[in-house]
């Protein structure tokens, strides 16, 4: 049973690098965001399989952490962009 | 033997959704479209994700006893919450930071919000 943990981690780093190729050539700042949003919701994703395939607590605390401040990041970011700041 | 089988259908649930978002972010026209895609299609796959590992977790704990599955079930949920609300309220945030710095949808023909104004 763990190797499918693993195995779904590495499929899910395999699409950050896909979304990676948006973020690189997104013809405008708000593309660039969305990207990177989607990075943000894989990561944490990621890190749940993770928690399952070491069996250790930690990593869902870290991913509840990085939940929350990617969400602050992405709210001061799209106030930027949209001039009210 | 039948649990195996309903993990790994979740899982599978859970992956192909996530890979059709990116595959959305990749190939759709314009940011709008694109974030619709990716919002719902990663909430989506994540929260078939954090279904696998709640079944993952009950099964082990009524075959172990280990108290160790209960914390990590209950961690998955406090992810699944904070998940479903973020990305929510930060895919609006990004769409009316889109409209607000210029960009109108690909082939609009009525834009209701400049008619407001």
């Amino acid at each position: 049973m763990i190797t499918i943990w693993m195995l779904v981690a590495v499929i899910l780093c395999a699409l950050i690098l896909l979304a990676l190729v948006r973020l690189f050539t997104g013809p405008s700042a708000p593309d660039r965001v969305v990207a990177f949003d989607s990075i943000n919701t894989l990561t944490v994703a990621i890190m749940i399989m993770l928690a399952i395939a070491f069996e250790e607590v930690f990593f869902v605390d870290v991913a509840i952490v990085y939940a929350l401040l990617s969400f602050v990041g992405t709210l001061f970011v799209a106030k930027y962009l949209g001039g009210e700041l | 033997m039948l649990s195996d089988t309903l993990i790994f259908i979740l899982i599978a649930i859970g992956v192909i959704f996530n890979a059709l978002g990116i595959v959305g972010i990749l190939r759709f026209p314009d940011v709008y479209t694109r974030l619709h895609a990716e919002t719902k299609m990663t909430t989506f796959g994540t929260i078939f994700l954090c279904l696998a590992v709640f079944l993952y977790c009950l099964l082990n704990y009524l075959s172990s006893g280990d108290g160790q599955y209960i914390d990590l079930g209950i961690s998955t949920a406090v992810v699944l919450v904070a998940l479903a609300f973020t990305n929510a309220t930060g895919s609006h945030a990004i769409a009316r930071a889109a409209y607000k710095s210029g960009q109108k949808p690909e082939n609009a023909v009525v834009d209701r919000l400049e008619a407001k104004k």
